[in-house]
């Protein structure tokens, strides 16, 4: 609660400079129509015309709200059909909505849904990569010296130039599809694996390493028993940046592909110029990151409290 | 230098760690360091023996060489009759570091067991130990708590523990008690006293403190640095039973003063 009024206090001026910003981002737009017109436009009845245009520059954004509702459970994603069936909406023909709206390819559920597929597959590959580099990197004087310069180098390359290289070369072998995206995903989210889980392996310090000498272990037990359990702060803390990081490599991944995803929401938003859709896809890319975040983050808060480190 | 043959509690054992003629030579950027220089030292069993002195000469470093952690470089050094590396595969001893080290994510218990799964005693053995020395200890019924729920006397009591756990026969520590406070440290070395009297080990106890070396210890072995040499050997005449006033004694202000004395022969020397 105590914690609530300033991060709500936060969003309404973020919010209210949005609206602001709408004024002079959309006027020049209703007063060039009404110049067409021969009309004079009074100041107040422009601000009132930015609000709602159908194809701002900058839209408003009780627009972006309503544009999420309208692709995901409203009319523009279930079709007119199921709209009028379920009118006036009861919980029933929410649920009906919902499941329409899964399969729908106007829907941003169905879109959001394939986005999340390759992301999650993207994220697995590149955290379960990226853990075997990261133990190759700490045991190996030879890995450590000749590949961290090139997972280094590797996330220099700007990932949308990259992209179309990879799925054209996966394509002409014949891989089409959910892993194409995926494997950019784990591209991008490999790398904050690597480096916090080697800062990880690497945390014990002398002190403790000589205490499993002294017991004679074995490498085995000092993996298991110091070195993983210790890095697993630092795994958390990557595999939050490596999530977040799966999600734009999977959207990235989308656009050269044109086969569904919020991607593709994003890149045909902006050939037809229906700025609304764009931001509506935005918002909703940005929840599920959101959310994704925050579950990595609850398994985290379990997993720490259980072993004694909650923060 | 010298060679004991009996100690003044009658215990004696057989030799349990011979150095002799030991040197460790660190090769660092600045030149060869002479950490450990023709140190001959017997153990026999049973004994508490401290290593004091000052910063630097050599008293960590000769205990971590008895424990394998270090290498020397010249002269011969066994314990239990063995090279120091065969003795610590053969889990010879139990270290207890300057800091406790437990590990944050493991609960008292699990640390005590820590080095029991290492050597791969059975379910039943592991919790039966733990019990055991945790009472020792004086910390049963704090099986559950994580380290940090402890202060931190008994955070490095919980870390004796782990050292007694599997029975090793010897027990060296490295300034245990350094970084705890007068009080405390009091109690704790009347504690390791009793703990001694009850389990018969012998024990190799590095500090910086005169009261402590002198009130614990069957045989104090005094230090000196640039190169790290044994300056002087007292065997302690205190008796077995020694309460805290003890040190209000003069016998025990006259070993101390030779202790001192000692100290500062090694520093006028270099």
């Amino acid at each position: 609660m105590s914690r609530s009024i300033p991060v709500l206090t936060v969003v309404a001026v973020l919010i209210g400079l949005w609206y602001l910003a709408v004024i002079p981002m959309n006027a020049k737009w209703e007063y060039d129509q009404a110049a067409r017109n021969d009309r004079e436009l009074a100041f107040g009845e422009m601000v009132a015309l930015t609000m709602n245009q159908e194809r701002p520059v900058l839209p408003a954004p009780h627009q972006v709200l309503i544009g999420l509702y309208e692709q995901t459970v409203g009319c523009d994603a279930v079709g007119r059909r199921m709209c009028r069936e379920t009118t006036p909406l009861t919980v029933q023909g929410f649920g009906q909505r919902v499941v329409e709206s899964v399969s729908s390819n106007r829907s941003l559920i169905y879109h959001g849904l394939i986005t999340l597929n390759a992301t999650l597959l993207g994220f697995l590959i590149g955290t379960g990569g990226g853990i075997l580099l990261a133990v190759a990197i700490v045991y190996n004087r030879a890995t450590d010296a000749s590949v961290m310069p090139w997972a280094i180098a590797s996330q220099t390359i700007p990932i949308i130039a990259l992209a179309p290289m990879i799925i054209v070369v996966l394509n002409s072998i014949g891989v089409a599809g959910l892993v194409p995206k995926a494997i950019i995903a784990a591209y991008l989210s490999f790398f904050p694996v690597v480096v916090g889980m080697v800062k990880g392996l690497r945390a014990p310090d002398a002190m403790q390493l000589d205490l499993m000498k002294t017991y004679s272990a074995g490498g085995r037990d000092v993996f298991l028993k110091l070195r993983l359990p210790m890095s697993m702060p630092f795994l958390f803390a990557s595999l939050k940046i490596g999530i977040a990081s799966a999600l734009v490599g999977t959207i990235v991944g989308e656009l050269p592909v044109q086969r569904g995803g919020l991607g593709v929401r994003l890149l045909s938003g902006s050939y037809y110029g229906q700025t609304i859709q764009i931001w509506a896809a935005l918002f909703a890319a940005a929840i599920l990151a959101a959310s994704l975040v925050g579950i990595v983050g609850a398994i985290e808060r379990r997993v720490l409290k259980r072993m004694g480190m909650a923060a | 230098m010298l060679d004991v043959t009996k100690d003044g509690q009658g215990a004696a054992g057989a030799p349990v760690i011979e150095a002799k003629g030991l040197n460790l030579t660190f090769h660092t950027n600045d030149g060869p360091v002479h950490a450990l220089k023709d140190v001959d030292l017997t153990i026999n069993k049973g004994e508490f023996v401290s290593f004091i002195g000052p910063s630097g000469c050599g008293k960590t470093t000769f205990l971590r060489t008895i424990a394998d952690l270090e290498q020397p470089t010249g002269g011969s050094l066994t314990v239990n009759g063995m090279t120091p590396e065969a003795a610590r595969k053969a889990r010879a001893y139990g270290y207890v570091f300057q800091a406790a080290g437990l590990y944050p994510w493991r609960t008292i218990e699990g640390n005590v067991k820590l080095p029991l799964q290492i050597m791969g005693y059975s379910k039943a053995e592991q919790a039966e130990r733990a019990a055991r020395v945790l009472e020792l200890v004086e910390l049963a019924g704090f099986e559950k708590k994580f380290p940090w729920q402890l202060s931190g006397g008994m955070q490095q009591r919980a870390s004796i523990a782990r050292a007694l756990a599997f029975d090793a026969e010897i027990l060296l520590m490295d300034e245990p008690f350094g970084a705890l406070d007068e009080i405390v440290r009091d109690r704790l070395n009347e504690e390791l006293l009793k703990l001694w009297a009850r389990t018969q080990k012998t024990i190799g106890f590095v500090t910086h403190s005169i009261p402590e070396a002198v009130y614990l210890s069957t045989k104090i072995v005094v230090m000196s640095p640039r190169p790290g040499r044994i300056t002087d050997v007292i065997e302690s005449t205190l008796p077995a039973e020694r309460p805290l006033d003890i040190r209000d004694s003069a016998e025990f202000i006259s070993i101390a003063h030779r202790v001192r004395e000692g100290l500062r022969a090694g520093y006028e020397d270099a």
